[in-house]
């Protein structure tokens, strides 16, 4: 079984929806002390960071023992900037520090790369949040990505990012290059949507479970 | 690069598709689940449901249309037409939307906007301006154009945006139905005026349209109904012309 943590931030109906369409059994914990059972852990999230402090001592501890333990954990939009060290959106909040660096605000500016191929010519400014279908540039074999190839298309829907390390397993480019997907053993994250972005998504999703 | 986005609406009536649909060929007709499907097949990028009926007697048919809707693509899908509460917001998002559209909602009590955006994130508000030419403004309307308000559209998207909107969908009751062309003018004009995506909607008759509604109206997305109900694989031969168009798409 699948642990989906529920930490309170937004709704996690489209993220079992999809983990059901592929056959994987998932339920929600209502307590940290549940996660001993679980075969893989699921950190969804939608919204602010602040929020993952409710994501307390007890759950982080559980969380981390499961993973030393080698279960799999996958970190999905805010769920994988909680796997960072902490993020600008709210500076007093600590991440699992599982992959290191900071997420930082996407900033609003020019778009140089539209502008400069000439292409939609409106658009001169790139929104934040960035929301949206954009493609993936896969920098290495991983796990999770496998299958999907550079150019591929997921759905995006975030202001904040991680930074490109060496877990990266794929890029995207919104102002700033940033950490898409990462993975390290056992433990992997995308900051875009899987149940949100079709038959890619599902496949990656499917990736992930099949190491459950 | 991100990709401009095509959104499909399926204006909804006690749980059947209506509104200039050709359903000619289309053996479930008026099932909005098996048009969801197909639009899926072709390659749209999310999917509206609009309920024209949202009476409070028909809010269980709501949630049963979200589902099963919801069950067919893995999406975003935003449901809207008579969220009046939070609690409707609630029930909408908990049968499988991921985003909710308020209009004459957001317009009466513009609060909302906020405390849904609190509880859901501002990637789940969309607000939803219909708004029309009048003198040298784009005059806002409430209950589907039918009761005027004195806001101008450019002004509401800033505040909407202020509140916690996370999208807005700008439609233009001057086109809507004609066929004839997106209001690219008022687009760019609230578009400019906003730092979140704007969804243009209202006057799609050909695939000329999207490209300039995306080129000079700057849209993020464009969203259309019957456009795409006419020919089986309009939606990826409207994707292929963009693309020929040089306007980035998810293909």
């Amino acid at each position: 079984m699948i642990a989906l943590v529920d930490y309170g931030a937004g709704n996690l109906t489209s993220v079992r929806k999809a983990l059901n369409a592929i056959g994987a059994p998932v339920w929600t914990p209502a307590v940290a002390g549940e996660l001993g059972r679980a075969h893989g852990i699921i950190v969804p999230g939608v919204g602010h960071f602040d929020s993952t402090k409710a994501l307390t001592d007890e759950w982080r501890t559980a969380i981390k023992t499961m993973v030393e333990d080698g279960v799999p954990l996958l970190g999905i939009c805010v769920g994988l900037q909680w796997l960072f060290e902490g993020s600008e959106e709210a500076p007093g909040v600590q991440g699992l520090s599982m992959f290191g660096g900071i997420c930082r605000g996407l900033t609003p500016r020019p778009s140089e790369m539209e502008s400069k191929r000439g292409q939609t010519p409106g658009c001169t400014v790139l929104k934040v949040p960035h929301v949206g279908w954009n493609s993936l540039e896969i920098n290495r074999p991983s796990r999770l990505m496998a299958g999907v190839t550079s150019g591929s298309q997921v759905y995006f829907t975030h202001s904040y990012a991680a930074p490109v390390i060496d877990d990266t397993a794929a890029v995207c480019e919104y102002g700033v290059r940033f950490s898409a997907a990462v993975e390290h053993n056992r433990v992997a994250a995308v900051q875009f949507h899987p149940e949100k972005s079709g038959d890619t998504g599902l496949r990656i999703l499917t990736n992930w479970a099949n190491a459950v | 690069m991100l990709s401009k986005r095509i959104i499909a609406c399926l204006d909804v009536r006690d749980g059947k598709v209506v509104k200039g649909v050709n359903f000619e060929g289309l053996r479930d007709a008026g099932d909005p689940a098996a048009l969801a499907r197909r639009y899926n097949v072709e390659g749209i990028d999310e999917v509206v449901i609009l309920d024209v009926t949202a009476t409070i007697e028909s809010r269980q048919a709501r949630a049963h249309t979200i589902a099963a809707v919801a069950a067919e693509i893995f999406l975003p899908l935003t449901v809207g037409g008579g969220i009046r509460t939070e609690a409707d917001a609630a029930a909408a998002i908990d049968a499988g939307a991921d985003k909710v559209s308020l209009n004459t909602a957001a317009l009466s009590d513009p609060d909302l906007i906020t405390t849904l955006a609190k509880r859901y994130g501002s990637q789940a508000v969309i607000v939803a301006i219909d708004a029309k030419r009048q003198d040298d403004r784009f005059a806002v309307f409430a209950r589907s154009g039918q009761s005027g308000t004195t806001r101008d559209a450019v002004e509401w998207a800033r505040e909407a945006t202020e509140r916690g909107a996370g999208e807005i969908l700008l439609t233009s009751i001057d086109r809507d139905g004609t066929k004839g062309g997106f209001d690219c003018e008022m687009t760019a004009a609230v578009s400019d005026a906003v730092n979140i995506p704007v969804i243009a909607s209202g006057g799609a008759g050909t695939f000329e349209h999207f490209a300039d509604v995306f080129a000079s109206g700057h849209a993020d997305a464009a969203l259309a109904a019957s456009i795409f109900h006419f020919n089986e694989h309009s939606v990826s031969e409207l994707k292929r012309f963009l693309q020929a168009r040089g306007v980035p798409v998810r293909m």
